[in-house]
């Protein structure tokens, strides 16, 4: 800060008062003294803004405005409804048949699709673990199916599926399961579709979850595994009693991940209806999903109100078992606290 | 010689040199990740015949072309246009995130105002928040705004993430030092400046990382795309797609073909920044 400098005064700190200012340099003080003040003060504010305006507008707010809409009566094909629906929308809920049958078939595939899926994500982790040739090509491998759009995974599934030439029941067949004169329908039954629906899952999410695992892996210090050894732990129980429970920030972390993804399933049960646009999921609905119902109430049936009822149930639902998950894996995975 | 044992079993597993079963093991989960992948190029090059036979055709056909001139000339499916759209929209919000949560990362790393610390905190929050709830309430505001069935309505629930904040956020404060951002400060420059000179270049592999990641959940998404672009002339690639798989009679290899060339500007970007892909999703595990 000496006078010295033939720069510009920096406005980083008070100018001292300097003898020979003329009224103009002061003029100009206090202009940059403004500037500083105004910059240190508010532009952080003015950098956080656009994110918080944005969110607030297109994220919390439609969030919050779903209240109300779901106490209304909003149908997009008959205005002349009274306003206000009361509690009407959600008393529907709880007596219609369709409402339950997803939430059922939502449970199903949950089940059906995060258990394996994290499961095979650690054991494919703690291979990736290993010291391994060509690293990063087998990391950069399992997110195949990671960076495949859902929509493109789940059309080939589509086929993979298929009654009559699909290579699922032609696998199947060879190992004398179905076969071609009694080909599996997987889009009869609930469990054959619930089957072929999480196993869509289970391909798109396990080599994400399994980097998510081994970044977890990598920070375990290296000579807990020493006194492991001293045990006699071999290399399995290594894995059960001492990865898992070191991991288990991160196992929680990806239990309620896919709790939230897993109940809000749309896109696979969606295109698996050999009609990608009818959203009912299956002839009598055997694998219609919450997420898809709701689709297919708000922009099918036109009656949004019954629509955002229906997202605050599903977000309840995805809270409570969001709760539940992680207490029990919490028990499960060993943590103590 | 037990000895010997306990100490290979000891050592830590990322020690531990991988042996055979471990490699064929991985194999076959690289086979089960790339199967889908391989079998949509073998249908959408195959013709009708070849997709009504058992064992099912294993080995690409000839007819890619034919299909990709089909899909790209049905009437009401908009297929190249799509295209567009989803390149689009998935770049105007990849660019908007970099910018905006880069800007409120480095204001939440490294600048004092008050607040902060909750208005952090809320974001970390909102990183939970399903937003897929919201979209009734979204599909009516967007139709008070007069963008539904326009990119508009596509683009701007994008245009930044809690996760993005979040990322940068972490990512400046280990890698800008305070002092640079001192002695810039003492040296005159504006916290703008101070963005513009010393943040951003430091944080370059960051925003690799995290515009990889945006862009390719962009163009994949499809719920809310689908509400509010279907049976306009705007579709994304993946309301394309979907369309393509509508009406009563449904032809594979026209899906497929579509499919495959929606997918491929995915596959190109995982084969070019894999490597920072793998790096953004296991820093933000690490974070959590």
């Amino acid at each position: 800060m000496s006078t010295t400098r033939a720069a510009p005064t920096p406005p980083g700190h008070r100018p001292a008062p300097e003898r020979g200012n003329t009224p103009a340099d002061e003029r100009r003080m206090t202009w940059r003294n403004r500037l500083y003040r105004f910059d240190m003060r508010y532009m952080p504010y003015l950098m956080i803004a656009p994110f918080f305006v944005l969110f607030f507008v297109f994220g919390l707010f439609p969030l919050l405005f779903n209240a109300v809409v779901s106490l209304r009566n909003y149908r997009l094909d008959d205005p002349t409804l009274p306003y206000w629906a009361g509690l009407d929308n959600f008393s529907r809920l709880v007596g219609d048949e369709d409402f339950w049958n997803a939430l059922y078939n939502t449970f199903g595939i949950f089940l059906l699709s995060t258990v394996p899926q994290l499961l095979l994500a650690l054991v494919v982790a703690s291979l990736l673990n290993r010291k391994l040739r060509a690293q990063t090509w087998w990391r950069v491998g399992v997110l195949l199916p990671y960076i495949t759009p859902i929509v493109a995974s789940t059309m080939v599934f589509s086929v993979f599926f298929s009654r009559e030439f699909g290579m699922a029941n032609w696998a199947l067949g060879l190992f004398g399961v179905g076969g071609p004169d009694d080909p599996i329908d997987w889009r009869a039954d609930k469990l054959h579709s619930w089957i072929a629906i999480a196993t869509m899952v289970n391909w798109k999410w396990i080599g994400y979850n399994a980097l998510l695992y081994l970044a977890a892996m990598q920070s375990i210090p290296r000579d807990v595994y020493e006194a492991a050894a001293i045990d006699g732990a071999g290399q399995w129980k290594q894995l059960w009693r001492i990865t898992v429970p070191m991991i288990q920030p991160v196992v929680l972390f990806t239990v309620i991940l896919s709790t939230i993804g897993g109940l809000q399933l749309f896109t696979e049960p969606m295109l698996f209806d050999q009609n990608a646009q009818i959203a009912t999921g299956g002839p009598n609905g055997e694998w219609q999903t919450i997420a898809q119902l709701i689709y297919k109430v708000g922009w099918k049936d036109l009656n949004l109100g019954y629509a955002a009822a229906m997202s605050w149930a599903l977000f309840l639902i995805i809270l409570v078992v969001a709760g539940i998950n992680y207490v029990l894996t919490n028990r499960l995975s060993g943590g103590k606290r | 010689m037990s000895a010997r044992r306990a100490g290979v079993v000891g050592r830590a597993p990322q020690d531990t040199p991988a042996g055979i079963w471990t490699y064929l093991f991985l194999a076959l989960t690289m086979l089960f990740a790339a199967f889908p992948l391989y079998w949509m190029l073998v249908i959408a090059t195959s013709n009708d015949e070849a997709l009504a036979k058992l064992p099912p055709a294993v080995v690409p056909g000839d007819q890619f072309m034919t299909n990709v001139r089909e899909v790209f000339s049905l009437q009401d499916v908009y297929f190249a246009a799509s295209l567009v759209n989803s390149l689009i929209v998935s770049s105007v919000v990849t660019a908007s995130v970099l910018f905006f949560c880069s800007l409120a990362g480095f204001a939440f790393a490294k600048l004092r105002f008050r607040g902060s610390n909750v208005l952090m905190l809320f974001v970390v929050l909102t990183l939970t928040v399903p937003n897929q709830l919201g979209i009734v309430a979204l599909y009516i505001v967007m139709g008070k705004l007069g963008w539904n069935g326009t990119l508009l309505a596509v683009i701007a629930p994008g245009l930044v993430t809690a996760f993005g904040v979040f990322y940068m956020r972490q990512f400046i404060v280990n890698t800008v030092p305070d002092e640079l951002v001192e002695s810039a400060r003492v040296d005159g420059a504006t916290t703008m400046r101070v963005y513009a000179s010393i943040v951003l270049p430091a944080i370059r592999p960051a925003l690799a990382v995290l515009g990889l990641l945006t862009f390719v959940a962009t163009w994949n998404e499809f719920q809310w795309p689908l509400i509010t672009l279907s049976g306009t002339d705007f579709p994304t690639s993946m309301v394309a797609v979907s369309d393509l798989a509508s009406g009563n009679y449904v032809i594979y290899r026209r899906v497929l073909a579509g499919a495959f060339i929606a997918t491929v500007p995915l596959l190109v970007m995982l084969f070019i920044g894999g490597r920072q892909i793998v790096r953004g999703i296991m820093e933000g595990a690490v974070k959590s």
